[in-house]
C-alpha cells in the first residue's frame, strides 16, 4: 500500500490543484448562464423562455433561449464569425507551414553534422525564451519598415499598399511555432535508429522512397504531436497576434480582448465557453485516435 | 555469375574522425576474396572492423581508399539500393508500422513486382523460415526468434547474389541461438548463395563457417577454415581469441623448417616446437602456444626433449573435462584432462601438491610471432 495515499498533505495539494486549475473554469462557464448583464455577481440563471427578450434593468427575465440567452446572442454576432473564421484560417496555415519547416529543420539537426549546428540549434531555443511581447514588438518594427520601404519604392497606392493583416500574423505565427515542432520531432527522431533507413535503401528503396515509406510513417506521432502543440499555441497567442494584427484579420482572443474593453457581458462567456468546447473536444479526438493507433502497434 | 568471387576487397582503408578530431582507421588495409557460395565469417571482438567492412560491402560506408568488387564490378559509390546484396540487421531493423507480410513484400514492390508474384513469393519465404500464417502480425507481436527469421526473409525475398548477416543471432538465449546456427548453415547449403557472416562469438564461426577472416584492430590476422585457424593460428592474437591456450613467452635459439627451439626464462629449460607464423628469425622473442587439451600428464620415464616437472596447484572438476592448474618451475600452465573413465574415488584425481610430468608434443608446440 501506498503510504502516501492518506497523507493529509497529499489530499490537500490535490484538492489545491484541481481547486485552482478548474475553478476559474467552472466559475467562467456558470457565468455565461448569467440573467445578469452587468455580470459582476451571479444573478441567478435566465428563469424563462419568451418570444422575445425581456429585460428589468440589467437583468434579463426572459429569453427565446432561455437560459442559453447569451449563446443566442453570440451566435447572431458577426463578428464573432468572422473572428473565429480568421483564427482558425491562421492556425491552420501557419500549422501546416510550421510542422514542414520544423520537421525538416529537426532531421537536418538529427541527421548532418555541419559548422553552424551549435548555433542552429541555439537559435531555436531563443524564440522560446525571450519574452513574447518582445518578439511581437520585434515583428512589428519588422512588417512597418519593411512595408514602408517597399511601399515608397514601388509607389504603391490603395489596395496595393502592404500594410498588417492576416498575412503577417501567420507569418509571425509561423516564426515563434517552428522552434516548438522542431524540438517536438528532434525528441522523437532520438530514439530512432538509423538501421530502419539502411534496411529500407538495402531492400531498394531510393532516399525519397525510404523517407515516403519508412522515415516519416515512422516519426508521425512526433509530428503529430509538434503540429498540435504548434495549433493550440497559435489559436490562444494573443500577444503577438495583438502586434501584428491589422484591419480584418481580428482573431478571437483579440476580440475578447476588444469586448473586455467596453462592457463584460456574459457574452463573452458564453464564447469561451464555446471555445473551451471545440478545444477540448479536439484534444479528445487525438487522444482517442493515438490510443487506437498505440493499440495496433502493441 | 560472371567473377570467381561473389565479394572482393582489395587494400580498403576505412578513416573516421573521432569525437576528438583524431583520424582512426577502422579498417586498415584489409584485402579478402570470398568465393561464389563460400560460408565467409569475419571474426573479432568490438572495434575490429569487421562491422565497417560489411557496411562497406553493402553500401552503407564508402571505402577511404582501396575498392570494393562485387561479382567482379568494382563499386565505388553506389549506393545500396543498387547493390545485389541484402543485409540481416544485428537488430533486425523490421519496419514497426508494417505487418509481417508488408515487411517481407516491401523489397519485391521497390523492384516492382506484381501483386500475384508478390503474393507468391511472400508466401514461400515465410514456408522457408516457417512462419506461415503470420502474415498479418506486427513485428512487435513476434518473439524474438521470429522476428529474426521475417528478418532473414526479407533480406532472403529479394534472392541477393550475396547475403550479409551482421551479428543476427546476438539477441537470442544461447539454445535458440544454436538452433539457428545449424538451420542457417543449412539454408546457406541449400540455397547456394555466399553468406558473409560478421559474429564475435568463436563457437559460431567455428560452427559455420567455410573460412574464418580473424580480425583485431582494422587488420586480417588470419584467415582459413576453421581447422586451419585453431590448429595453426598465424599468430599470438589469433591462438588467443580462439580457443584457450597456455603462452609461454622466450627467445628462439635454433630455428630449422620444421623445428625451433626457444628458451623459456619461466621454464628455465629450452622447448622444442613447430615454428608457425610466416618470418620467424633466429634470436627472435616469441610466444610457445599450447592448448590445454594437447598437454599430456605423464609418468617420468618418456624420452622427450619436452618433459617437465610440474606440481599441481588446482583442480577444478567440471564434468566431462577436468582442468589441472600447474606450476612448471616459475610458469604457470593450465592442462585440461577428459574425464574418459567414470569413477568416484578422489585418489583417482590429482590433487594439489602432487609431483607430476608435462609432455608437451613438439608437434603440439607452436612457436608464434608476438603480435
Amino acid at each position: 500500500m501506498n503510504p502516501f495515499r492518506r497523507s493529509p498533505f497529499v489530499i490537500t495539494a490535490a484538492v489545491l490543484v484541481y481547486f485552482f486549475l478548474y475553478a476559474p473554469i467552472i466559475g467562467l462557464v456558470l457565468y455565461s448562464f448569467n440573467a445578469s448583464r452587468a455580470n459582476v455577481t451571479f444573478e441567478g440563471f435566465i428563469p424563462a423562455f419568451s418570444d422575445r427578450v425581456v429585460m428589468d434593468g440589467s437583468l434579463v427575465k426572459s429569453s427565446p433561449c432561455g437560459p442559453f440567452h447569451w449563446y443566442c446572442d453570440l451566435a447572431k454576432n458577426d463578428d464573432v464569425g468572422e473572428a473565429a473564421g480568421n483564427t482558425l484560417t491562421i492556425a491552420f496555415t501557419a500549422t501546416i507551414i510550421a510542422t514542414i519547416i520544423g520537421t525538416m529543420s529537426a532531421i537536418a539537426l538529427q541527421r548532418y553534422d555541419f559548422k553552424l549546428k551549435p548555433f542552429s540549434q541555439l537559435s531555436l531555443y531563443i524564440p522560446i525564451v525571450i519574452p513574447e511581447i518582445v518578439m511581437g514588438i520585434g515583428a512589428l518594427t519588422l512588417f512597418s519598415q519593411l512595408f514602408g520601404w517597399v511601399n515608397e519604392t514601388f509607389n504603391l497606392s490603395g489596395d496595393a499598399r502592404l500594410s498588417l493583416g492576416m498575412a503577417t500574423v501567420t507569418i509571425s505565427h509561423i516564426a515563434f511555432m517552428v522552434p516548438f515542432v522542431t524540438l517536438v520531432v528532434q525528441a522523437r527522431l532520438q530514439g530512432f535508429d538509423k538501421s530502419y533507413e539502411e534496411a529500407a535503401m538495402d531492400l531498394g528503396a531510393n532516399e525519397w522512397t525510404t523517407f515516403r515509406r519508412v522515415t516519416f510513417p515512422m516519426i508521425l506521432p512526433g509530428v503529430m504531436s509538434g503540429a498540435l502543440l504548434a495549433f493550440t499555441l497559435s489559436l490562444d497567442d494573443f500577444v503577438i497576434t495583438f502586434f501584428t494584427n491589422g484591419p480584418g484579420s481580428t482573431t478571437l482572443p483579440i476580440y475578447v480582448y476588444g469586448l473586455l474593453r467596453r462592457i463584460i457581458t456574459p457574452q463573452v462567456n458564453a464564447l469561451s465557453t464555446v471555445w473551451i468546447l471545440v478545444v477540448f473536444t479536439a484534444v479528445l479526438l487525438l487522444q482517442i485516435i493515438q490510443n487506437r493507433e498505440s493499440k495496433q502497434h502493441s | 555469375m560472371s567473377s570467381e568471387f561473389a565479394v572482393e576487397m582489395r587494400d580498403v582503408v576505412k578513416r573516421f574522425i573521432t569525437p576528438e578530431g583524431n583520424e582512426m582507421a577502422a579498417v586498415d588495409h584489409v584485402t579478402m576474396q570470398i568465393k561464389n557460395g563460400e560460408f565467409f565469417s569475419m571474426l573479432g571482438s568490438s572495434g575490429c572492423g569487421k562491422t565497417t567492412s560489411l557496411r562497406m560491402v553493402a553500401g552503407f560506408e564508402w571505402p577511404t581508399e582501396g575498392e570494393v568488387y562485387i561479382e567482379g564490378v568494382a563499386m565505388g559509390h553506389t549506393p545500396p539500393f543498387q547493390r545485389k546484396v541484402n543485409t540481416v540487421f544485428q537488430s533486425y531493423a523490421l519496419f514497426q508500422h508494417l505487418t509481417v507480410y508488408q515487411n517481407l513484400a516491401f523489397g519485391l514492390e521497390m523492384e516492382g513486382a506484381k501483386e500475384d508474384e508478390i503474393k507468391k513469393r511472400v508466401g514461400h519465404a515465410l514456408e522457408m523460415v516457417q512462419l506461415t500464417g503470420m502474415d498479418r502480425r506486427r513485428p512487435k507481436q513476434l518473439s524474438g526468434g521470429q522476428q529474426q527469421r521475417v528478418a532473414l526473409a526479407r533480406a532472403l525475398i529479394k534472392t541477393p547474389d550475396v547475403l550479409l548477416l551482421d551479428e543476427p543471432l546476438g539477441a537470442l538465449d544461447l539454445k535458440l541461438r544454436k538452433e539457428m546456427q545449424l538451420e542457417l548453415k543449412a539454408l546457406q547449403q541449400q540455397l547456394g548463395i555466399t553468406f558473409i557472416y560478421v559474429t564475435h562469438d568463436q563457437e559460431e564461426a567455428l560452427t559455420m563457417s567455410d573460412r574464418i577472416a580473424v580480425m583485431s584492430k582494422g587488420k586480417v590476422q588470419q584467415m582459413g577454415t576453421p581447422v586451419e585457424v585453431y590448429e595453426r593460428p598465424a599468430n599470438k592474437f589469433v591462438a588467443d581469441f580462439i580457443g584457450e591456450s597456455n603462452f609461454l613467452e622466450g627467445k628462439i635459439k635454433s630455428l630449422s623448417k620444421n623445428e625451433a627451439s626457444v628458451f623459456v626464462p619461466s621454464l628455465n629449460a629450452e622447448v622444442v616446437g613447430m615454428p608457425i607464423s610466416e618470418g620467424l628469425v633466429k634470436g627472435e622473442e616469441v610466444v610457445v602456444s599450447i592448448r590445454p587439451e594437447k598437454i599430456r600428464i605423464t609418468e617420468k620415464d618418456a624420452k622427450n626433449n619436452n618433459l617437465f616437472h610440474a606440481k599441481v596447484t588446482n583442480t577444478v572438476y567440471i564434468g566431462a573435462d577436468t582442468h589441472v592448474y600447474v606450476d612448471v618451475n616459475n610458469a604457470k600452465v593450465k592442462v585440461l584432462e577428459q574425464n574418459r573413465i567414470s569413477r568416484l574415488d578422489p585418489k583417482s584425481f590429482y590433487v594439489v601438491g602432487q609431483d607430476v610430468w608435462l609432455m608437451l608434443m613438439p608437434e603440439n608446440t607452436l612457436v608464434l610471432k608476438k603480435d
